[in-house]
């Protein structure tokens, strides 16, 4: 039977090989351990060698061709032997692009359809996954093409499918509820976080939309929030308080951020290249600036911190980073950004993404805008908000309907201690 | 419960067998005066007789012979084998006379007996003496076959053999007769066929019988300091097998691992896999991985010896492997 020649992985970073020159013809005897073809890795020339002896029976990859790690390049076999799949390619020229790509047409990226087809090994169409990995896809109507399999080669096991039902974040509800169900994590308790391997499906999208925006495939959703009643909430909060105690709307929204994330922890995560960090507490990176940039405070446990706390923190943080006195863990381990520029007189604008957190808020000034109430035109104070979010973590409708609940908290100042 | 030995349970066995019905009789090489090779026949001789105890020459053809054609007119022969190593002089009236009398007969002629004596290795005592032939006796429709691992099941499991109707291949653990277990002090027998759970687990189940339920209780105990919980189901008899437990155990862990002491080509072990993947496929999250013998003559170089040979660290790796730890 004919055995395959693949492009090995010769680098441990090693994604695809240029075949740059075959040192045997077709027809060529090959025995054993003879090099075959010179390929160039992301760091060296290395060699092919045949890994079994015959006739070089194919070359399927032309030299110059450019081809990804596992796929075929050609075929040793007996001389006369019928190949298998018929294996057709070309064996010259248009050598430019890959040979054999996996990878759907530029241009279609935002198709859903293109981005669930997994990139796979065209030879192999068969999912390998364990029957009892089977047999919960059925009873649970999972779709496995969609799942990465953590076993050998590839194989999915039953963890993988417990790992993607954990990771289904729960639908946003349309208002808080009891309290957060995500809390319990399976990697077990007081880890802080869930990790959760890549599906192909977000394998797909990560390397499209990277492909097309740049390494951090970002979105931007906007939505304009009435802050009229937060208005009235604070001034009366401030009115009965001590004077250094008192609270600016930044910390309001940080506080509204920091218990909406509580809700949709979907956009409470980390991309981590291999699987995405799902983050069971919330803590704030603030940008701050100072005299030549911007540094990121962080306001740990945020969600559980009291406005009057995030104020203080927030003040204090904020005045050692413009003293350049923060400390390295002050400034790392944020799971979410805000970044404010209200008081520049900006009405909105976008923030650039914090990585590895997956989203980061931008907050533009309180404006009295003219908006429709009950019908009628009034002046309102209006704030715009614009998320950017990480389209390989948080996908639009996941980012807006966690957009939505913030706005809630925010109309509604009562929804932060419902 | 009194805690005796391996052997004195199986001595215990034999003698109230002896005792309860006067057609069983003991016969084998040195069963007599010497009290046996490994001592099971204590005492036996002083209390029946040599009627009943009977010391043979070196042939063990002939007297396994004389064992069958006695259980076919009635009495209920224990032929010892001094060890299942000699038995393969005498396999031919196991497996041809003893194995398919009540067959061939058309049910005219039962065969009621037990042979029985150690198998498995022990420790340097060379290829020809360090053989677990359980597989092939198990292979014969006609043949009962029993591998008790503990002292208790060790007697309940003897006097079941005893008293079946048919012929029992009963091979003792010949590294066990020292080991030491709780005996119920009352009469009490252990039906044949009935495999036992000896350590309860949910993540991975561990097929034994014999030495090798000693190294799975070991390899379990070592697992459970990392949070690896798993079960060891003990066949005790290979056949018939238990297969109603094999399937429920793995259907509950979803991973298996076989070990025995035999060699892996048609061992125990493939049976077992085969009923799992045929009868609960589905249950299935990793192939079920085998732990046996080197496929070699057992060496007499110690080292090659201990590398040839089951343990538990052995199974401890299979078990990691069935749950892509390792």
């Amino acid at each position: 039977m004919a055995t395959k020649i693949l492009m090995e992985a010769l680098s441990p970073t090693m994604e695809e090989g240029r075949l740059v020159e075959w040192k045997k013809k077709e027809g060529d005897a090959v025995a054993l351990g003879d090099v075959l073809a010179e390929v160039e890795t992301d760091k060296a020339v290395m060699e092919i060698v045949a890994r079994s002896a015959g006739t070089l029976l194919k070359q399927i990859a032309a030299a110059g061709a450019t081809v990804p790690v596992s796929q075929l390049v050609g075929w040793i076999g007996q001389p006369g032997e019928a190949l298998a799949d018929g294996a057709p390619a070309p064996t010259a020229a248009d050598a430019s692009g890959p040979v054999v790509s996996a990878a759907p047409p530029p241009g279609t990226a935002a198709s859903p359809k293109a981005a669930a087809t997994p990139a796979s090994d065209p030879g192999s169409s068969r999912v390998k996954a364990s029957p009892l990995a089977r047999k919960i896809a059925a009873d649970q109507g999972l779709n496995l093409a969609s799942v990465a399999g953590s076993g050998p080669e590839g194989r999915i096991i039953k963890r993988d499918l417990d790992a993607v039902n954990a990771a289904r974040p729960a639908s946003a509800p349309s208002r808080p509820s009891a309290g957060p169900s995500w809390s319990v994590s399976p990697a077990g308790p007081g880890l802080g976080y869930t990790d959760v391997p890549l599906t192909q499906i977000r394998k797909t999208i990560a390397k499209r939309l990277a492909q097309s925006i740049g390494p951090i495939p970002t979105f931007y959703l906007t939505t304009e929030v009435d802050m009229e009643r937060m208005w009235e909430a604070r001034a009366s909060l401030n009115a009965a308080g001590e004077d250094q105690s008192k609270i600016s709307f930044n910390d309001i929204i940080m506080k509204a951020l920091a218990t909406a994330l509580i809700e949709h922890p979907a956009c409470n995560a980390w991309w981590q290249d291999d699987h995405i960090r799902y983050w069971n507490d919330v803590h704030i990176s603030m940008a701050v600036a100072i005299p030549d940039g911007l540094i990121t405070p962080v306001i740990r446990h945020a969600d559980r911190k009291s406005l009057r706390q995030i104020g203080a923190e927030a003040k204090e943080l904020a005045g050692r980073a413009r003293n350049r006195k923060l400390m390295p863990e002050e400034y790392t381990g944020g799971t979410f950004s805000i970044s404010n520029l209200g008081m520049f007189d900006i009405d909105e604008f976008t923030a650039v993404i914090n990585p590895p957190e997956a989203g980061i808020l931008a907050v533009g000034r309180i404006a009295e805008r003219p908006a429709v109430v009950d019908g009628a035109i009034a002046i309102r104070r209006r704030l715009r908000l614009t998320m950017s979010c990480d389209h390989r973590v948080i996908d639009g409708a996941t980012g807006a309907a966690f957009l939505k609940t913030l706005k809630l908290f925010l109309e509604n100042p009562l929804a932060l201690v419902w | 419960m009194a805690t005796i030995t391996y052997r004195d349970a199986l001595n215990q066995a034999l003698r109230e067998e002896m005792r309860r019905d006067d057609k069983v009789f003991l016969m084998g090489e040195e069963v007599g005066e010497y009290h046996g090779a490994y001592k099971v026949s204590r005492g036996l001789l002083e209390e029946f007789g040599a009627k009943r105890v009977i010391d043979t020459p070196i042939a063990e053809l002939g007297f396994t012979g004389i064992g069958v054609g006695a259980a076919m007119v009635g009495l209920r022969p224990i032929i010892e084998m001094m060890t299942f190593n000699f038995a393969l002089l005498a396999i031919d009236q196991i497996v041809n006379s003893a194995a398919k009398m009540r067959y061939m007969s058309g049910g005219q002629f039962g065969c009621p007996i037990v042979f029985r004596g150690p198998g498995g290795s022990a420790l340097q005592l060379g290829a020809q003496h360090s053989q677990a032939f359980e597989s092939w006796y198990a292979h014969i429709p006609g043949l009962k076959v029993v591998t008790p691992a503990t002292p208790a099941d060790a007697k309940g499991l003897l006097k079941s053999a005893i008293r079946d109707d048919d012929p029992v291949v009963f091979i003792e653990g010949e590294m066990l007769y020292n080991t030491k277990g709780e005996v119920p002090e009352d009469e009490y027998t252990i039906p044949l066929g009935k495999a036992d759970i000896k350590r309860d687990g949910k993540d991975v189940t561990i097929v034994c019988h014999s030495k090798t339920v000693t190294q799975a209780l070991k390899a379990a105990e070592q697992l459970a300091t990392e949070n690896i919980a798993a079960e060891v189901l003990d066949l005790r008899t290979i056949r018939p097998l238990d297969t109603d437990a094999i399937l429920k155990s793995v259907a509950k862990t979803n991973r298996c691992v076989v070990a025995e002491e035999g060699w892996e080509f048609a061992g125990i072990g493939a049976q077992v896999v085969d009923v799992i993947q045929r009868e609960i496929f589905d249950a299935l999250d990793a192939p079920v991985l085998r732990v046996t013998g080197a496929d070699v003559p057992m060496p007499y170089n110690k080292l090659l010896e201990k590398a040839a040979k089951v343990d538990a660290a052995k199974i401890i790796v299979a078990a990691k492997r069935v749950l892509y730890l390792a």
